[in-house]
């Protein structure tokens, strides 16, 4: 049997194997050593590799990042935490204008080879400044990779493609799966950057998602198995590079798709997604594409408000019930 | 000296801060907090304290993620403190921002902030207000040690001195920054060095010391209300528990723990008081009741009130 770890277990194995395989590698960011991390994935870190190689910065998100940054382009293979995304933005000159650009701008001539690894979204009541999901942003920026892991297999084996990646890699976990459990093989994997995977196979109709969404959708297509509709759920992994591949089979089998993320709907990266298809497969569609996702509101710091702002399984099922009523309404009228 | 109500109100102050956060402790141990984020001040009651006795009711201030202690000491509602942090729809911001978002509009205080140094934007914007309007109000903004090592603490201190706006930068050294000490996050520890950087004087102020703490801030407040532009001060502090919840801060020296817990500023404020004759102990006994009762109002008041709603929060997404 394979063993099972956390989520945070899998992520500091991934940092581990990797600064053992390549001195090049180091972390640095607010509360990583001492701390051990604000949500634990980097403890014991210190104790292992050293003050050089897991190092605590100021509070200075800007310069952590540029620093990093810096770093990077003369042969180091930096980690940056990020403790919050929210915090990103006092970081987003260095992300976006510099390590996004830096290699397409000068002729390719500079690699920016930098993991920012961050954590988003809700689950805690952290309140409107520490609970946002910001990752369309950062899809939105050619030259930035986006990484958003849902379990703690794809986590550990995305993080070390993301350390051996040669671009600027946001690496977004999300707060409330450090604590899930799922299996982690103990030799060597690495999954590569920009591989959708499907989590669970269906026919009539699929459910894509990433990230802790991801989770949300596995419990709808179980309670659709229940009334007899076949959910297939496909966890993105990575926005960019996007496997719109994965995506554009598996719809041209079920026709129907509904987008889940927690971030707001408007302007969020389901609008991608649903454009994509309509795009590409119009004339197959059996129903609108769907998008779920977060009320267009700052999130509040109560835990029950918070709660109603994102989608929910019952949301999800009931969304797809309406697909396929709607599509058995139209085939009456046509009829 | 000061007068016998003076003295007596900042004792009172600090006690009610005390008792309010220890309360507070209590409530979220029982799972009442709508939010888990919660960070208290005990052991940093006089800086709050002492800085806004020294402020005039039409001024202005800034507060941080630590900041039950800046509200109580403006002054603000503890029913509404209280609600806030139970989620409740009488809250001051509805329920909905919870401990790290108090606000008191009526009170000048113009917020506390979840993202550390954000708010010294905000008060330095306030300053730049005032001192166009030549209004008269000064704007304190108070934050921790860590908020000087972010770049917009920078970028504000260097603006206010150039235009001499009417502001009081209130540092609250309390050593650590989550685990990162002083000593790590900068190279540079004197605030008379930091200050005069920028062009402002930097006063640095033991900051378990009430009264000093408020003799600098008059003297800065008025510097700043006079044209003379603004001040640094560093008050130097301890936080006595952790971080938040579940840091019981490893990474801090036990001895120091014990030798700057024993420099409790209500102990040595309450033996100042005892030693100039201005409170007995049933003086002290009879404050301690008072608070005791105005808490427990709170408490009340809060647990007997709506919880916030969704409804009442998308209603205010925009002005
Ligand atoms: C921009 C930003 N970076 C990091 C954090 C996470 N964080 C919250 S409080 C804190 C430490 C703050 O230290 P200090 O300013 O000294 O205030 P204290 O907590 O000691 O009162 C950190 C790192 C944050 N909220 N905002
Ligand atoms: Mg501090």
């Amino acid at each position: 049997m394979v063993r099972k770890i956390r989520y945070r277990e899998a992520l500091r194995e991934a940092l581990r194997e990797e600064m053992q395989r390549d001195p090049r590698v180091f972390v640095i960011g607010e509360d990583v050593g001492r701390y051990g991390g604000a949500y634990a994935v980097t403890q014991g870190l210190l104790q292992e590799f050293g003050p050089k190689r897991i190092i605590d910065a100021p509070m200075s998100e800007a310069i952590i990042v540029g620093a990093a940054l810096g770093a990077a382009v003369v042969g180091g293979r930096p980690v940056a935490e990020i403790m919050y995304i929210d915090f990103a933005t006092l970081a987003m000159d260095q992300i976006v204008n510099q390590a996004a650009k830096l290699h397409c701008m000068f002729g390719g001539q500079l690699k920016a080879p930098l993991v920012i690894r961050t954590q988003q979204g809700t689950g805690r009541g952290a309140g409107p400044q520490h609970s946002q999901s910001l990752e369309a942003w950062f899809a939105h920026v050619p030259g930035l990779k986006v990484v958003m892991p849902a379990t703690p297999y794809d986590a550990k084996g995305l993080l070390k493609s993301a350390i051996r990646d040669d671009n600027p890699v946001m690496f977004i976990e999300h707060k409330g799966l450090y604590a899930l459990e799922g299996e982690v093989p103990e030799e060597e994997y690495t999954i590569p950057l920009g591989v959708a995977d499907i989590k669970r196979p269906g026919n009539n109709v699929t459910l894509i998602a990433y990230s802790n969404m991801v989770h949300t959708a596995l419990a709808a297509a179980q309670e659709l198995s229940q009334i007899g509709i076949s959910a297939e759920v496909i966890d993105l992994r990575t926005l960019a590079p996007l496997d719109m591949d994965t995506v554009i089979t598996s719809v041209t089998k079920t026709r129907r798709a509904v987008v889940v993320h927690e971030a707001s709907v408007f302007g969020g990266f389901g609008a991608e997604i649903a454009a994509s298809l309509q795009e590409r497969l119009f004339d197959i569609l059996a129903a609108p594409v769907r998008r779920l996702g977060g009320l267009h509101v700052p999130l509040p710091a109560h835990s029950q408000l918070e709660k109603q702002v994102v989608p929910s399984v019952a949301q999800i099922v009931q969304v797809v019930k309406e697909m396929v009523s709607t599509e058995v309404a139209i085939r009456a009228a046509s009829a | 000296m000061e007068d016998r109500e003076t003295l007596t109100n900042l004792y009172h102050t600090m006690l009610l801060i005390r008792r309010t956060e220890e309360k507070i402790l209590e409530l979220l141990l029982q799972g009442k907090l709508a939010s888990s984020m919660c960070h208290v001040s005990i052991g940093q009651e006089a800086v709050a304290t002492g800085v806004c006795s020294a402020m005039q009711p039409h001024d202005y201030l800034t507060s941080t993620h630590r900041g039950h202690g800046h509200i109580i000491a403006r002054g603000g509602d503890l029913r509404r403190i209280i609600a806030e942090l139970l989620g409740r729809e009488t809250g001051y911001c509805k329920g909905r921002g919870g401990s790290m978002h108090l606000v008191d509009v009526s009170l000048g205080h113009l917020g506390s902030n979840g993202i550390v140094g954000g708010h010294i934007g905000i008060a330095t914007g306030a300053a730049l207000w005032s001192s166009l309007q030549n209004d008269g109000r000064v704007t304190v903004a108070f934050f921790g040690e860590g908020a000087m090592t972010e770049g917009i603490f920078h970028e504000a201190a260097n603006m206010a001195a150039l235009w001499r706006l009417p502001i009081v930068f209130v540092c609250e050294n309390n050593q650590y920054a989550m685990s990162l000490p002083w000593t790590h996050a900068t190279a540079e520890h004197s605030f008379a060095r930091k200050g005069e950087a920028y062009g402002m004087p930097g006063i640095e102020v033991d900051g378990q010391d009430v009264l000093a703490v408020r003799q600098v801030a008059l003297q800065a407040i008025e510097r700043a209300r006079c044209g003379e532009g603004p001040t640094l001060i560093g008050a130097q502090t301890y936080r006595f528990l952790g971080h938040s919840r579940g840091d019981p801060s490893p990474y801090r020296d036990k001895e120091e723990e014990t030798r700057q817990r024993a420099r409790d500023p209500i102990r040595i404020y309450q033996e100042y008081l005892f030693r100039e004759g201005v409170l007995t102990q049933t003086d002290v006994e009879t404050i301690e009741a008072k608070v005791a009762e105005v808490i427990a109002d709170a408490v009340r008041f809060a647990e007997e009130s709506p919880s916030a709603t969704l409804d009442s929060v998308l209603e205010d997404v925009f002005a």
